[in-house]
């Protein structure tokens, strides 16, 4: 789960952190109220779920009301990288002396959480990570062992960060791995963690993506599933608790398990279609389970065909003909459907499905010929 | 012979009592899995369908002598099950439960290699191991596979697993072994691993790599593979289209800042030597030759 910039920042408070105050606005109105109780000088920052948001025009310094007024209504509506800018946050403004970049991961190779620190804050890390990689001080940490003071020491004087920043950054790192840990974080980031003039170490920015794993342990996150970014189809599939990505092309596909779903993917590629979509309908293939995938399938504008990959393991293949029969009674389906049914008891789902073939519903037996069938269908 | 896992190998189910590990520990016991019970706090003395309940893993290897276990609890408690069994002494620990979260995964992957080095851990997130015509722990389909080798199967994604072991039976092509590592970011066995027991297991004469997009471990399987295995290997990666930043199903199956495309990975499998079909057909077909001309 992907957090805006302030939700980043009451998460990165919860665990001590230093922040600067700010409000959330979703028009220019309530961007300048925000401004008007918080004190010019603030920002004026776009809340996308996307990096380079400086670059794009999204962040911006107002040193009065009448400036804020100007830029809340050029980035409300603004589209960053295909995000449209739908929220502001303005925030009280901060002096820089300089910017530091502070991260902390999971390092899957090593299988150790990886802290990263550098002195070049305020660009790109994987700019830095490119032209610079000496810039860069990384530090496994052992989850059982944890992040121990000295190791931190150890770490920015890696970095080199000068002694002014030494104590706070201290405070901050140490803080920042317990709401890593604690709060079940795939990823914390700030860039930039600053120094402001008066030697004061502060959290700028905040880039958070949460385990949607850990709900269970943390039941506050469900509020973030509403302001994650999915389109219409992924926002319905979610809805539907379907595993689904929304793509570009027009073979909607349906499969069972994700390695079969991404394999399905690719061999529609190979055999010069485009899939409108990932969507894993998992173990089981029941008629509710097929009934909902087609009906996110079938309301998806671009799919003119369908491919429903589907390998029985322990599913047998005549409960999962039963699923789509079944299925294709309650939804009225646009688009052609091409069947590969295969594994357990394939041949008797195949029987059972045989009546029912025509040109709204056919069968295929292999994986790549049911492809090339769907993309034929596609062109027509 | 086989790796990991055979007829010798005595389980033990935490989570039988559940549905879901009732439904697949019958079908386990059913291939011939050499199941001793299943284990609940509060249902020490109970039978699940003739198995045995004891109060915790500990008890079942006193009583039994229980070597394995095989998790199907929910995933709250998967840290504690793992911790519990490799207290007890398991020698393998297959966890099949899914959304496991990350820190809880590389916790106890790092507290078992510190002080249960003798446990091997497979998964989170994994279908299971099955020895066809020996035993079967997880959810894979027994009948799939065709018994006696020579082919190693090893994969991250279950269907694509039962895909391969399914074509290979239908070439009539054996399988020693075919081990599900799992599709999220901490694997407690990885590709290596198994590469490393199939290059010393005898039996087997060639090894189906199954891989997907996400992290480096079909890479740093390559690099391994370039130094250390005799075998002739078959790969497949899957999610060459999958577009960057999306997780694709599986929790580690994710392109993130350009890295771990399967592009990127078949280009390393190649360059190990290894033959990668574009497909699971095609990588089927590659095996076919490779086990003809054996």
């Amino acid at each position: 789960m992907d957090l805006f910039e302030y939700q980043g920042k009451e998460f990165f408070a919860q665990y001590g952190m230093p922040v600067s105050p700010g409000k959330i606005a979703f028009s220019v109105d309530e961007a300048v109220a925000a401004a008007e109780e918080l004190g010019a000088p603030v920002m004026v920052k776009a809340q996308v779920h996307t990096g380079g948001r400086g670059k794009a025009g999204g962040v911006k310094f107002a040193a009065d009301i009448d400036a804020v007024r100007e830029h809340a209504s050029n980035i409300l509506g603004l589209d960053i990288k295909g995000h449209i800018v739908q929220r502001v946050w303005i925030e009280k403004a901060s002096d820089i002396a300089e910017e530091y970049y502070a991260s902390f991961t999971l390092d899957r190779s090593a299988k150790k959480h990886l802290g990263m620190l550098s002195k070049e804050g305020g660009v790109e890390i994987e700019t830095v990570a490119e032209e610079n990689p000496d810039a860069i001080a990384k530090i496994w940490v052992d989850p059982v062992v944890g992040l121990r003071e000295d190791d931190v020491r150890g770490w920015i004087a890696a970095a080199n960060l000068p002694d002014a920043a030494v104590e706070g950054s201290v405070d901050i790192l140490q803080k920042l791995y317990t709401a890593y840990v604690d709060g079940d974080a795939d990823m914390v980031e700030i860039n930039p963690l600053i120094l402001t003039p008066e030697g004061v170490v502060h959290v700028l920015d905040a880039k958070v993506t949460l385990d949607g794993n850990s709900v269970f342990r943390h039941p506050d996150y469900e509020q973030y599933d509403a302001t994650q970014t999915r389109d219409e189809r992924e926002a319905a599939a979610h809805a539907k608790g379907l595993q689904y990505v929304g793509l570009d092309g027009s073979v909607g596909v349906i499969a069972n398990g994700a390695g079969l779903a991404m394999s399905t993917l690719d061999v529609v590629n190979q055999v010069g279609g485009k899939p409108a979509n990932f969507l894993d309908i998992g173990g089981g293939a029941n008629a509710d389970v097929m009934a909902g995938a087609l009906e996110v399938i079938n309301n998806d504008p671009n799919v003119k065909a369908i491919f429903i990959n589907i390998f029985g393991g322990i599913t047998r293949g005549e409960e999962v003909a039963e699923g789509i029969i079944e299925a294709m009674k309650r939804v009225t389906i646009d688009s052609p459907i091409v069947i590969r049914l295969d594994g357990t008891n394939a041949q008797q789902g195949r029987d059972m499905l045989a009546p029912h073939l025509g040109d709204a519903l056919m069968m295929e037996p292999t994986m790549l010929s049911a492809a090339e069938k769907a993309v034929s269908l596609v062109a027509g | 012979m086989a790796i990991f896992l055979d007829e010798t190998t005595k389980v033990v189910y935490q989570g039988l009592t559940g549905s879901t590990g009732r439904y697949y520990g019958n079908l386990n016991r059913e291939y011939g899995t050499n199941i001793v019970g299943g284990t609940h706090p509060k249902k020490a003395g109970t039978d699940v369908d003739g198995m045995p309940i004891f109060a915790s893993v500990a008890d079942a290897k006193a009583e039994t002598g229980c070597n394995a276990s095989c998790i199907f609890v929910p995933p709250p408690a998967v840290k504690g099950a793992v911790m519990e069994a490799a207290e007890a002494g398991m020698e393998l620990v297959v966890v099949i439960t899914e959304g496991v979260p990350a820190h809880d995964e590389a916790w106890f992957y790092n507290k078992l290699v510190a002080d249960y080095p003798d446990t091997r851990l497979l998964g989170p997130n994994c279908p299971g191991i099955i020895s066809p015509g020996k035993a079967n722990i997880g959810i894979t389909a027994g009948h799939i596979a065709k018994a006696g080798g020579p082919v190693g199967v090893v994969s991250r994604s279950g269907t694509l697993t039962y895909q391969a072991v399914y074509e290979l039976k239908e070439k009539d092509i054996g399988v020693t072994t075919s081990v599900g590592i799992g599709g999220d970011p901490v694997p407690g066995t990885n590709f290596i691993d198994c590469l490393a027991a199939f290059e010393a297991d005898p039996e087997t004469k060639a090894i189906m790599m199954i891989g997907e997009i996400g992290g480096s471990a079909e890479e740093e399987a390559a690099e391994y593979i370039k130094a250390n295995v005799t075998k002739p290997v078959v790969s497949y990666v899957a999610g060459v289209t999958a577009p960057p930043g999306k997780k694709m199903g599986h929790a580690g199956a994710i392109v993130s800042g350009g890295k771990g495309t399967a592009a990127a990975k078949m280009d390393a499998l190649r360059d190990a030597g290894v033959q990668v079909g574009l497909n699971p057909t095609e990588a089927g077909d590659l095996m076919a030759e490779i086990v003809k001309n054996l």
